[in-house]
């Protein structure tokens, strides 16, 4: 590949992905008033979010085991209304710990 | 005005660790497919998006045309304006179109998300605060796994893959103890999400398209059942 294709690739690459995320925000920048739109933004992010961490956070590790681990210990401490990165961190902690405990038993 | 800055700063470093580990393996795999490590951080520097940009290098690899790439960004990428739509909406007025315009190269999904779940409307101090540390993380993950692939163990590796999924699971479990709406609109976009990843021909839609389907249905579902009052919203 030459360096001028290799250019135009990340040219066109950055620049679609850059238009997706900017036109919405700047078109819309006055309030929207139909009840339902809002609504149904107001609900948007959660069901993102919801789309997003199932199934994926079973396959973030690269063990089941230690996912769902992870996935607990994040669950509990959100419930809890742990701040964010304490969650993060500790579901890493727990990943981690545990993917040690398997290898010392030999099992991963 | 400074304490803003520094929440979202603050907020923003479980994201920049996730992006360490993603962006690492972005970087790696690059290098080993024969971009330069320049070339490999240029690329994340400029898009900063994960599938994005996966999909990008497999076609550029496969020398792909320049349509072709536009429309794979494109497909991808769509669920960004979902986001951005409903960010928008909860921005203040100190976010006026420069801003915005500044902002939106860094709208990931997980600064979309951590923004979002911010009560009230959120303001320029916070949001730039917010995504110094995800894009420092993402050129710098990118730099260090094109570098040295194997500077970081595959154990902490795997470790922190999961950092980002724990930091979603602090965001939407406290408002979705609370209301009864939010419960109802993340459990219908989840089980639709593990619907159509496990189920034949549904398992053939990307990524990225599955995102939009399962949050666009559940939160029309959502805004049909539980209209949303203005108070509520703050």
């Amino acid at each position: 590949m030459t360096t001028a294709r290799f250019m135009a690739y990340v040219a066109v690459m950055a620049l679609v992905t850059y238009l997706i995320r900017m036109l919405p925000l700047v078109v819309f920048k006055k309030k929207i008033t139909s009840r339902f739109i809002r609504s149904f933004l107001f609900y948007v992010p959660y069901a993102v979010l919801g789309a997003m961490t199932l199934p994926d956070i079973l396959y973030s590790t690269g063990n089941t085991l230690t996912a769902v681990a992870g996935f607990g210990v994040a669950l509990v401490l959100s419930w809890k209304e742990k701040p964010l990165l304490v969650v993060a961190l500790s579901a890493c902690a727990a990943v981690l710990v545990l993917q040690l405990i398997l290898n010392a038993l030999g099992m991963a | 005005m400074v304490k803003q800055f520094l929440q979202g700063i603050r907020h923003g470093i479980p994201i920049g660790l996730g992006y360490i580990s993603v962006a690492f393996t972005f970087g790696m795999m690059a290098v080993s497919e024969g971009l330069s490590i320049g070339q490999a951080v240029l690329i994340s520097m400029t898009n900063v998006t994960s599938a994005g940009q996966f999909a990008g290098l497999d076609l550029m690899l496969a020398g792909g045309s320049m349509i072709e790439m536009a429309l794979t960004q494109l497909t991808i990428n769509l669920r960004y304006a979902l986001m951005s739509l409903s960010l928008s909406q909860k921005m203040d007025e100190s976010m006026n179109s420069l801003r915005r315009m500044i902002f939106a190269f860094v709208n990931t999904d997980e600064v979309f998300a951590v923004a979002s779940g911010q009560p009230g409307t959120v303001g320029k101090n916070y949001l730039f605060g917010l995504i110094l540390t995800p894009y420092l993380g993402w050129a710098l993950g990118t730099l260090m796994g094109a570098a040295a692939g194997s500077l970081l163990p595959v154990m902490v590796r795997n470790a922190l893959g999961i950092a980002i999924y724990g930091m979603f699971l602090a965001i939407f479990i406290p408002p979705a103890k609370k209301l009864k709406s939010v419960r109802v609109v993340v459990a219908i976009s989840a089980i639709l999400s593990c619907v159509m990843r496990y189920t034949p021909y549904l398992n053939q839609i990307s990524g990225g398209f599955v995102i939009i389907l399962c949050a666009v249905s559940a939160s029309a579902l959502g805004a049909w059942l539980f209209p949303v009052r203005e108070v509520e919203q703050e």
